[in-house]
C-alpha cells in the first residue's frame, strides 16, 4: 500500500467516528417549555410563584431553546391567551436581550392579571402541544401551574384524548382545594386522572409541589 | 436497555429450556431399571477398556497438537519480537546518529562563526597590535630620562674662577660677573630639565590608554581561544559518541535508550502543560465564538461554536509548527527543511503574520467573552431580584483576558519542540513496550502449551481411572499367568532333581 493511501485511510479512520456520531444524533438538543398559568378563582393568588419559576427558566434556558407563557382561563384553546413566547437567538448577547423583554412581559402580566370564572386546562394543553410541536425542539415540556380542577363553560367539549407524544407534562404547585381537605382522595383522584390522560396521550407525567426543587423540572 | 435486558434474559431462558429438553430426551433414552443402567455402564466400561490404546493415542495426539501449536505460535512471537528489538535498535541508533550529527554540525557552525567573526580579522588585529606596540615603544623611548648636560663653557669658567684675584678690583668684578653668568646658566639648565621631565610624564600618560587597549584586545583574543578550546572538547565528546553509535555498541544503545526515556517523559509533561494551556485557550474563545457561528447548532455531540474554537486553536498550533519548522528549530517536515532560504524566510513571515492575526482575533474574542459574562451576570442578578452592583476594577480581568488571549497562541507555538521530541521518542518507547508485551505474550503461549500437554496426560489418567476395574482384573490375570509358568518350571526342576 502506498504512503498516500495509508494517509487517506488514516484520515478516514479519524473522521469516520465523527461522521457516524454526527449521523446518529438525530434528535435536536434544544428544549421548548410552555408554561400554563391558571388565572381562575383563588389560584390567581399563586401568581407570584409563577414569576419565580419563570425567572428560573429564563436563567436555565439557552440559545435555541423556546419558552412560552400562557394563561388558563375560561377558553384556553386560543393564541390570544399566550402572554409571551420566544425562541432564543443563537447569539448569546441577543438571547439576553430577549430574556429581559420576556421578563418585562411577565411582570406586566402579573400586575394586570384578573381572575377568570372558568378553567379550561385541556384547551390550554392542546394549545401548548400545538406550539411545542411547531418549535421542532428535541425536548418538549408543558408546565402546568394549576390546582388541576377543570371547570368548563357550558357546551365546551374537552373529554377526548390528547396527542402528547414526546411531551413531558409537569404539574407545579398543585394546591389543595377546600373539598380536598374534607376528602383527600379527591385530590389524589384528580392527579391520577390527569396522569392517565397524559400517559394515554403518549406523554410523561410528573408533579412538583415544592418549587424549591425546580432543578428537577427537566429530569426524566 | 430494559427491553434489551428482557430480550437477553428471554434468550437465556430459551437456551436453558432447550438444554433442559435435550437432557430430558437423553434421560428418556436411558434404561429406567437399575439392572439396565448397570448393564449400560458395564457396556461402556468394556467399550472403553477395549478402545483404551486408541483413546490414549487420540488424547496424546490432540494434546501434542495443542502443545505444538502453542509452542509454534510462541516461537513465531519470539521471532517477531527479536525482529522488533533489532528494528528498535536500528531506529534508536539512527535517531541517535542523526541527533549527534546535528549537534556536531551545530558545534562546527558555532566554531565557524567564532573563527569567522573573531579570528577572521586576525591580520587586522595583528596589525593593530603591532601599531600599538610601536606606538608604545616610541613613546617609551621618548620618555627616557636624559640628564641635562652642563654647557661647555662652564669648565672654562670654573678654571678662570680658580685664578686668584690678588685684591685686584677688576679681577673681582670679572669674577663676580662670571658667577652671575654661571648662576643664570644653572637656572636655565634646571628649567630645561623640568620641562623635559614634564614632557616625559606627558608621554607616559599618553601610553596608558594604549596599554589598556592592548590588554583588552589580548583578553578578547584569549576569550575567543578559550571558547574555541571548550567547543573543541564538546566536539571531541560528541565525536566519541558518534563513533560508538557508528560502531553499533551496546553502550551507545543503553545511553540512547535512557536518554530517550528521559526525553519522552519530559516531552509528555510539557505536552500536558500545553494541553492545559490549550484548554484554557478554548474556554476563552468558545463562548464568544457562539456569537459568531451560533450557539445552538451541533456536529454530533459537539456544538458548532466549540468546534470553531477548536479549529482556531488547531490552526494556531499548525502555524506554530510551521513557524518552528521554517526557523529550523524543529524538523518534523523535511519539505520545509529542504526549502531554499528565500522561500523559507517567506514561510516564516507568512506563519508569523497568520499567527499574529489569530492572536488578535483571540484577544478580541476574550474581550467579548468578558462582556458577555458581565451581561449574563447582570441578567442573572436581575432575575434573582438582586440589584445589579457595578464592580470596581472590572477592567483588570478584562485586560488580563485580552492579554492571555494574545499571548497563549504564541506560547502554544513552542509546543512544536516537545511535540517533535515526543514523536521521536515515542517510536522507541512504544517499540520497547511492544517488544516487552510480545515477550510476555510468548511466555503466556509457552505456559499454555505446557498446560495443554499436562491436560493430555491428566485426561489419559482420568480415562484409566474410569476403567480401573477391568485394568485391575487385567493386572491380576497377567500376574497369575506369570506365576503359573514359574510354578510349572519349579515342579519340572524338582522332578529332574529327583530323577537324578
Amino acid at each position: 500500500m502506498s504512503t498516500k493511501m495509508k494517509r487517506v485511510n488514516l484520515g478516514v479512520l479519524v473522521l469516520l467516528p465523527l461522521l457516524l456520531s454526527a449521523c446518529a444524533e438525530t434528535v435536536p438538543r434544544t428544549k421548548a417549555v410552555y408554561l400554563l398559568v391558571d388565572t381562575s378563582g383563588t389560584y390567581s393568588e399563586e401568581i407570584g410563584k409563577v414569576q419565580a419559576i419563570t425567572n428560573y427558566l429564563l436563567g436555565t434556558l439557552d440559545s435555541g431553546d423556546s419558552l412560552g407563557l400562557a394563561r388558563i382561563d375560561s377558553g384556553s384553546f386560543t393564541e390570544k391567551d399566550i402572554i409571551a413566547k420566544v425562541t432564543f437567538d443563537p447569539r448569546p448577547s441577543y438571547t439576553n436581550q430577549q430574556k429581559r423583554a420576556f421578563r418585562q412581559k411577565l411582570d406586566r402580566f402579573v400586575t394586570e392579571v384578573s381572575g377568570s370564572p372558568h378553567t379550561d386546562i385541556t384547551g390550554g394543553m392542546l394549545q401548548a402541544t400545538e406550539w411545542l410541536n411547531e418549535t421542532g425542539a428535541g425536548h418538549k415540556f408543558i408546565l402546568v401551574f394549576s390546582d388541576l380542577e377543570e371547570d368548563l363553560r357550558e357546551g365546551y367539549v374537552r373529554d377526548f384524548g390528547m396527542d402528547l407524544s414526546g411531551i413531558r407534562v409537569v404539574a407545579l404547585n398543585v394546591t389543595k382545594l377546600l373539598s380536598d381537605q374534607v376528602d383527600p382522595r379527591e385530590y389524589l383522584e384528580r392527579l391520577d386522572q390527569w396522569e392517565e390522560r397524559v400517559t394515554t396521550g403518549g406523554g410523561s407525567w410528573k408533579v412538583i409541589n415544592d418549587l424549591d426543587r425546580a432543578d428537577r423540572l427537566f429530569e426524566s | 436497555l430494559r427491553r434489551a435486558g428482557r430480550v437477553s434474559a428471554g434468550a437465556v431462558h430459551w437456551k436453558e429450556d432447550t438444554s433442559m429438553s435435550d437432557l430430558n430426551e437423553l434421560a428418556d433414552l436411558l434404561p429406567q431399571s437399575p439392572l439396565g443402567l448397570a448393564l449400560l455402564l458395564l457396556f461402556v466400561v468394556v467399550l472403553m477398556y477395549l478402545g483404551r490404546s486408541q483413546a490414549h493415542a487420540v488424547i496424546r495426539a490432540l494434546s501434542q497438537i495443542g502443545h505444538n501449536a502453542f509452542r509454534l505460535a510462541a516461537d513465531q512471537v519470539v521471532a517477531a519480537q527479536d525482529r522488533l528489538v533489532t528494528r528498535n535498535r536500528e531506529v534508536l541508533l539512527e535517531q541517535g546518529r542523526e541527533a549527534t550529527e546535528r549537534m556536531i554540525e551545530r558545534e562546527f557552525e558555532r566554531v565557524n562563526t567564532v573563527v569567522g567573526r573573531d579570528l577572521g580579522g586576525y591580520p587586522a588585529l595583528h596589525r593593530k597590535l603591532s601599531d600599538q606596540i610601536v606606538q608604545i615603544d616610541e613613546d617609551y623611548r621618548q620618555s627616557t630620562e636624559s640628564p641635562p648636560q652642563p654647557p661647555e663653557w662652564v669648565r672654562a669658567v670654573e678654571i678662570i674662577s680658580g685664578i686668584p684675584s690678588n685684591g685686584d678690583p677688576v679681577v673681582g668684578k670679572i669674577l663676580g660677573d662670571i658667577h652671575k653668568a654661571l648662576s643664570s646658566a644653572q637656572k636655565d639648565a634646571l628649567e630645561e630639565y623640568r620641562k623635559s621631565s614634564h614632557e616625559r610624564h606627558r608621554l607616559l600618560q599618553k601610553m596608558l590608554p594604549f596599554w589598556r587597549r592592548l590588554d583588552r584586545t589580548l583578553s578578547r583574543v584569549d576569550g575567543t581561544i578559550r571558547g574555541l578550546d571548550e567547543r573543541s572538547q564538546v566536539i571531541d565528546r560528541q565525536m566519541e559518541n558518534y563513533e560508538q553509535i557508528r560502531a553499533n555498541s551496546d553502550d551507545a544503545v543503553r545511553t540512547l535508550s535512557a536518554s530517550t526515556m528521559t526525553v519522552f517523559f519530559s516531552a509528555l509533561l510539557v505536552l500536558m502543560i500545553a494541553l492545559a494551556g490549550a484548554f484554557i485557550n478554548f474556554h476563552l474563545i468558545a463562548l464568544p465564538m457562539s456569537e459568531m457561528v451560533g450557539g445552538n447548532s451541533a456536529v454530533g455531540p459537539l456544538k458548532i461554536s466549540d468546534v470553531a474554537a477548536m479549529v482556531v486553536i488547531s490552526m494556531e498550533l499548525a502555524m506554530g509548527l510551521f513557524l518552528m519548522e521554517s526557523l529550523r528549530i524543529t524538523r518534523l517536515f523535511p519539505v520545509i527543511g529542504a526549502m531554499d532560504d528565500v522561500m523559507r524566510r517567506r514561510l516564516v513571515w507568512i506563519s508569523f503574520v497568520i499567527l499574529t492575526t489569530l492572536a488578535c482575533v483571540e484577544s478580541s474574542l476574550a474581550y467579548m467573552r468578558d462582556l458577555l459574562a458581565a451581561d449574563r451576570e447582570a441578567l442573572a442578578q436581575s432575575l434573582a431580584g438582586v440589584e445589579a452592583v457595578r464592580m470596581e476594577f472590572r477592567w483588570i480581568p478584562s485586560i488580563g483576558q485580552m492579554v492571555m488571549g494574545f499571548v497563549l497562541p504564541f506560547a502554544l507555538t513552542f509546543v512544536a519542540i516537545p511535540l517533535e521530541s515526543f514523536i521521536q521518542s515515542s517510536r522507541t518507547v512504544g517499540g520497547n513496550l511492544l517488544a516487552l508485551s510480545m515477550r510476555g505474550f510468548a511466555g503466556g503461549l509457552r505456559v499454555l502449551g505446557g498446560f495443554v500437554d499436562n491436560v493430555g496426560t491428566l485426561l489419559v489418567h482420568l480415562y484409566d481411572f474410569s476403567i480401573i476395574v477391568p485394568l485391575r482384573l487385567e493386572l491380576l490375570i497377567q500376574r497369575r499367568r506369570e506365576e503359573v509358568p514359574r510354578s510349572s518350571q519349579t515342579t519340572h526342576d524338582h522332578l529332574k532333581h529327583l530323577k537324578a
